[in-house]
């Protein structure tokens, strides 16, 4: 490239070490790019709350004692902790499921098309997921909390 | 590529090959699989569901071993997953080391206390 070419064109910003607090939050981030990144955000929620899906799966499924103590968990409390905020942690890690289920499979189908890996597809079907893994958290998170 | 031997050798984990990838895939398209097949016996069953019908769908050994080998893919694609976090995020080699050595720590621990509770009512 010539000198002249670059001085004469516009100064553009550069980013090499980019900065978690000074530059991320002037990110302007599209469909896609929200999609990946919560993609790794929900996938790193489900592997740190492993334990908590763990004793959940074996209290529900042990015993009519241990069944017991699994609702009572999300009812009375546990650990000190009142019901609603393990109802939190357990509607936290049904958005996680759903995000990184339904972009997933955007994954998967971007594997195996040609098709689904163009510009357009990257836009719409980004779209597509957080409308669906958005809008079944907000379902299922209603019924979670008794709204119906 | 630059020097990537001896001392210069860049601790990442990853084989930099097909294997990881495809794994990555075949394991997610196994849970998917499982997932479908775990709600639709929740959405086909009638009434609320208690203790009896949740611990009934797993009761049989065809659905337990598919819970088991869904254990084992959800082990593989998490230390995939996680690895490729660490090496994108974590750049301190004795940091990311610890952080993967933690990882494979908690998923063996977690899939043997999973294991455990499949076969244990």
């Amino acid at each position: 490239m010539s000198e002249s070419a670059t001085k004469s064109a516009k100064q553009r910003p550069e980013f090499r070490n980019i900065n978690a607090f000074t530059d991320l939050p002037t990110y302007r981030l599209p469909a896609a790019g929200w999609v990946s990144i919560l993609h790794r955000v929900s996938g790193v929620i489900m592997f740190s709350l492993m334990p908590f899906i763990i004793w959940m799966f074996d209290t529900s499924i042990s015993s009519e004692i241990s069944f017991t103590r699994f609702t009572n968990a999300f009812s009375v409390g546990m650990l000190g902790l009142p019901g609603f905020i393990w109802k939190l942690a357990a509607l936290g890690l049904i958005w996680a499921f759903l995000h990184h289920f339904t972009s997933g499979l955007r994954h998967l189908w971007m594997d195996i098309s040609h098709k689904a890996v163009e510009l357009q597809f990257g836009k719409s079907s980004a779209k597509v997921v957080l409308t669906i893994s958005l809008s079944l958290t907000a379902v299922l998170g209603a019924k979670l909390f008794g709204l119906y | 590529m630059s020097v990537n031997y001896g001392s210069k050798r860049i601790v990442v984990g990853a084989h930099y090959g097909l294997r990881d990838w495809l794994s990555q895939r075949v394991t997610a398209t196994v849970m998917a699989i499982f997932t479908i097949v775990l709600l639709a016996q929740l959405l086909l069953s009638k009434g609320p569901i208690g203790y009896d019908k949740w611990s009934g769908i797993f009761a049989s050994q065809a659905m337990k071993t598919l819970t088991f080998t869904v254990i084992l893919c959800l082990l593989w694609h998490v230390w995939v997953g996680m690895r490729d976090v660490f090496m994108d995020y974590i750049k301190p080699v004795a940091v990311r080391l610890s952080l993967q050595v933690f990882t494979i720590v908690w998923l063996v621990a977690c899939s043997g206390w999973a294991v455990q509770v499949l076969w244990r009512f």
